[in-house]
């Protein structure tokens, strides 16, 4: 089935998301919609899928322009979508998230349970998934809650299939998996639309590319052009991809992770058993896909975790078991996961942000007061030092972009005196100038002697930074290597292929 | 490079070291069945052994009219609770092993023995505490399960309002409005018709006015459904006692004398010693519950209504992407969820007293929510919950009238404090439907 676009345009408020694009997806084809976060990808799919409203433009199906008034008319169109955030109800079956919405019931609206499993195991077959149709949904890794999302779509027959950032969840080697299956779907004559902001990805199984940025169609490519190209289209001008640091000069060790556990409230053992340590002036980066540990572990180390067992030293005393204010107060300074929710106050101004882990005491409070001179004197400098765009110190958090958010939470962290710094997915969401300046903030922080932590699920900027890489999978550390490991060896283990450092490296290290 | 980089060879992959795909679990000892266990076995020893009473207690099984008399049993009332004290100790130390074996025992065993124990414990504490309290007396056994199942019907009809309206997504702290509006809808209805049908129809159509208000403004709104629930329920009650006074009272004999739906006796079934009176001689609302009772369990479970109405409660986005409407999905739900609630109303005026009388439900919507919870969100569960919290009211009022040594205030908080201790001790961790008070906005 042919897709095509005509002059789609969403605004939200005043912000266009979507600005006249024009998209035309070939049968048997599949198309890249290659973007940063925050490029209209997404809104423009969920135009297409009925789930918003486009203020302008058409949708046309094999010519003939089509009406969605919601996702339920698109699917009987032909439209399937894989979403990002996965949307399939956890507590219920395999079979039952794949017939909700179109079941096949008998009497009364009793459902007809036995051909629904039949149909599942018909696509799974088809494409080589092993994926029992009784299976809780919640129980399933999130690989193979993927492949329901797919299965769900088939059962639909779905002639167009989108999408979207389906790589973010996957292990390097499931992501291969998943290409071929794209492979395989496009050789059924279907039409895909692939979204994406990895390079290598749409270099591999791409027909054709369309770059999109700030809502706006801003070129085409073909999959021959290089990476360098594509990233230049995608942020509108050069980038330089690589990190500039010089090696690093480890001091003294100054924190000491053993046999460290967290249980989450059912007991599960979200971190196992994970021993490390680190070194003045070094930066280890934790790697793994996203969920499989390395939040708890980060939020163990500022105290965030109630049940945790083993030993963190952090010079030589230890932390664990500490109250958050005990360990902000020794020197550990923390870059929080989500932003929003835990690195800022949103209705809070700069200014009253930059202060928020410093309320106990002068300088900034006298005697309960807020000193709001001093605080405003700090806000200015710092606002400058981490050029943090806004209107002035007293803008709202939620007024600030992203990256300037994030630069807001790490001027605060940066200027005490810390021991330590942790950094949870400190560019995830921002652009690419932001990603940049908190890339050179931390490399000059190892380089002014604090070890630093960086969690992240993008190789690229793991192995960027990284003096050491650590890799998590299902809450262990499978093992810590050098940051010149070859990527397929890094997927291995994240796939959770244990490996050993060579015995001198180990060595070395712990020396 | 660095040195350090330079000096490591490159990683080799160790043979047989992949790990699980499962994450290990470390289990959890929970101590609350067995603390439960002991404060009450520390009550039964301090009221059984250390203060107790002398005389015999009779346990009758029949009432005077039942086609087969089963003989009435005579116990001691000492010696009954000495023996079921030792029991009760036992029990607890049961439980306590149990406990102590988790990560030996297998969890379903440990949870099978554990249920299995408190059953028998609560049931054997009942047996003594009876015998206790109504020394000289007979107990009526069939009287009080009677009234137990009398008790129940509104918060059983009320429950199933909960359960519907929480699994789709919407909080239901109306339904004491429900309830109310129900009982004065259908009184003055069938007062003027000389129907009690016709005021069965009308607590429905209260019911279902009432939903449309907390439909209306939690889900096209977007209010925090709790406070709207609760603002419905002190409506209803100042809408309804200012009826009552101005309107009902003023003709009575017009307004405010509804025709009671009379008991029917099921044939056959009604024999049946015990459980015959007790559950086919009620009048046909009683039949209508256990009929609303299985459709509502076989259709939220079987059918394509049930699973389009969970998937909302669950994940609305998921429902909406497959052409789910979720808004209409919640109103209807929330609507029908109104009706079955007015329904359990209308047995307050039709059945137990035949008139409305102001603020009459007193609470017992708000015991019907603490049943849905603690009959976590499960229809045939919360309707077990409700029988349990009916039996506490009225071993409360079969109490008071043989003038039992408990005063009666305590004997007031009995139902209450089931209550607490249900939702708050042994639930455990009970996980509503995702949703559940969480307003759906698209986009």
């Amino acid at each position: 089935m042919k897709l095509e676009l005509r002059g789609i345009t969403k605004r939200f408020g005043n912000f266009t998301a979507n600005d006249r694009i024009n998209l035309v997806v070939e049968p048997g084809q599949i198309h890249c919609l290659l973007g940063e976060n925050g490029a209209g990808k997404s809104t423009l799919m969920n135009v297409l899928y009925g789930l918003y409203q486009a203020d302008g433009g058409e949708i046309l199906l094999d010519d003939e322009v089509q009406e969605f008034a919601g996702p339920g008319d698109a699917m009987r169109a032909g439209i399937g979508m894989v979403h990002q955030h996965f949307m399939l109800v956890p507590v219920f079956t395999v079979a039952e998230n794949v017939i909700l919405g179109h079941e096949q019931a008998g009497f009364a609206g009793v459902l007809k349970m036995k051909e629904a499993r039949q149909r599942v195991r018909d696509i799974s077959a088809r494409f080589g998934f092993d994926v029992d149709p009784d299976a809780r949904v919640g129980d399933l890794p999130v690989g193979v809650q993927q492949r329901v999302e797919i299965i769900k779509a088939l059962s639909q027959d779905a002639r167009v299939l989108v999408f979207d950032e389906p790589t973010a969840v996957l292990t390097p080697q499931e992501t291969d998996e998943l290409m071929a299956i794209m492979q395989q779907l496009r050789a059924e004559g279907r039409s895909i639309v692939f979204i994406t902001h990895k390079l290598r990805e749409v270099r591999e199984v791409a027909d054709a590319i369309t770059v999109i940025r700030l809502g706006k169609i801003v070129g085409e490519a073909e999959p021959t052009a290089s990476n360098a190209d594509l990233a230049a289209l995608m942020v509108g001008r050069s980038v330089d991809l690589t990190v500039h640091k010089e090696p690093a000069q480890p001091g003294a060790e100054v924190l000491r992770v053993e046999g460290l556990t967290v249980l989450d409230e059912n007991g599960l053992k979200v971190v196992n058993d994970v021993s490390f340590n680190l070194r003045e002036g070094e930066i280890l980066a934790i790697a793994g896909v996203q969920g499989n540990g390395q939040t708890e572990l980060t939020e163990a180390l500022l105290g965030l975790q109630n049940k945790v067992s083993g030993s963190i030293t952090l010079n030589g005393a230890e932390i664990l078991g500490r109250s958050v204010r005990t360990i902000l107060d020794a020197g550990v300074g923390f870059v929080p996961e989500d932003r929003n929710r835990d690195g800022l106050i949103a209705e809070f101004s700069i200014a009253e942000n930059l202060m928020l882990d410093r309320s106990t005491g002068e300088p900034f409070v006298k005697a309960g007061n807020v000193q709001r001179a001093f605080r405003d004197e700090f806000a200015t400098e710092k606002r400058t030092e981490f050029d943090i765009r806004s209107g002035g110190i007293n803008s709202l958090a939620s007024e600030l972009s992203g990256g300037n958010q994030q630069k807001v939470v790490l001027a605060r962290e940066l200027s005490r005196d810390l021991k330590l710094f942790v950094a949870a997915q400190p560019t995830r969401g921002i652009d690419v100038g932001s990603i940049e300046f908190v890339h050179k903030r931390m490399v000059a922080t190892r380089d002014a002697g604090v070890p630093v932590i960086v969690v992240s699920t993008e190789l690229d900027e793991v192995v960027a930074l990284a003096d050491r890489i650590a890799v998590m999978y299902r809450g262990e550390i499978v093992g810590i290597v050098p940051s010149n490991t070859p990527r397929e060896v890094l997927g291995l283990m994240m796939a959770g292929e244990r490996h050993t450092e060579a015995p001198e490296a180990a060595h070395e290290v712990t020396a | 490079m660095s040195e350090q980089q330079s000096n490591t060879q490159t990683v080799t992959p160790a043979a047989d070291a992949a790990i699980s795909e499962v994450l290990e679990k470390k289990e959890l000892r929970s101590w609350k069945a067995a603390i439960a266990l002991a404060l009450f076995s520390v009550v039964s020893i301090i009221l059984f052994v250390v203060f107790p009473r002398h005389g015999q207690t009779g346990f009758r099984w029949s009432g005077a009219d039942d086609l087969i008399t089963l003989p009435t049993w005579h116990v001691d009332a000492a010696t009954t609770g000495t023996v079921v004290t030792i029991l009760l100790v036992l029990l607890t130390a049961l439980v306590v092993w149990v406990t102590l074996q988790t990560g030996r025992l297998a969890p379903r065993t440990r949870r099978l023995i554990t249920t299995a124990a408190v059953i028998v414990f609560a049931l054997a504490f009942m047996v003594a505490f009876l015998a206790w309290a109504m020394v000289g007396n007979n107990v009526p056994v069939t009287g009080l399960l009677l009234g137990t199942v009398s008790l129940s019907v509104p918060l059983i009809f009320g429950a199933m309002g909960g359960v519907i309206s929480e699994r789709v997504g919407v909080v239901n702290v109306a339904i004491e409005g429900q309830l109310l509006a129900g009982a004065f809808c259908s009184a003055m209805v069938a007062s003027l018709t000389g129907s009690p049908w016709a005021g069965l129809v009308a607590a429905m159509v209260a019911g279902v006015l009432v939903s449309f208000v907390l439909a209306a403004f939690a889900i096209k709104y977007l209010v925090d459904q709790v406070i709207v629930g609760v603002v419905l329920n002190v409506l209803v009650t100042g809408l309804t006692s200012f009826l009552y006074s101005s309107v009902l009272t003023k003709d009575a004999e017009t307004l405010n004398t509804a025709p009671r739906l009379s008991p029917v006796a099921i044939p056959g079934l009604s024999e049946i010693p015990v459980i015959g009176p007790v559950l086919f001689n009620q009048s046909a609302l009683v039949y209508v519950m256990y009929v609303v009772v299985a459709l509502v369990f076989l259709g939220l479970f079987k059918t394509r209504w049930g699973l389009r109405l969970r998937a909302v409660g669950e994940h609305p986005k998921a429902a909406d992407t497959v052409g789910i409407n979720v808004a209409r999905t919640r109103f209807w739900n929330v609507s029908l969820a109104g009706a079955i609630a007015g329904l359990g109303g209308a047995y307050f005026t039709l059945v137990s007293v035949g008139s409305f009388q102001k603020e009459m439900v007193a609470g017992a919507g708000f015991i019907a929510l603490a049943a849905v919870i603690f009959g976590r969100w499960d229809p045939i569960r919360a309707t077990l919950a409700a029988l349990l919290f009916g039996f506490a009211s009225n071993l409360q009022n079969v109490l008071a009238a043989v003038g039992s040594p408990v005063p009666s205030e305590f004997m007031l908080m009995l139902p209450y404090l089931v209550t607490i201790l249900a939702v708050a001790g042994l639930v455990g961790q009970s996980v509503g439907p995702a949703a559940s008070g969480k307003p759906y906005i698209k986009g």
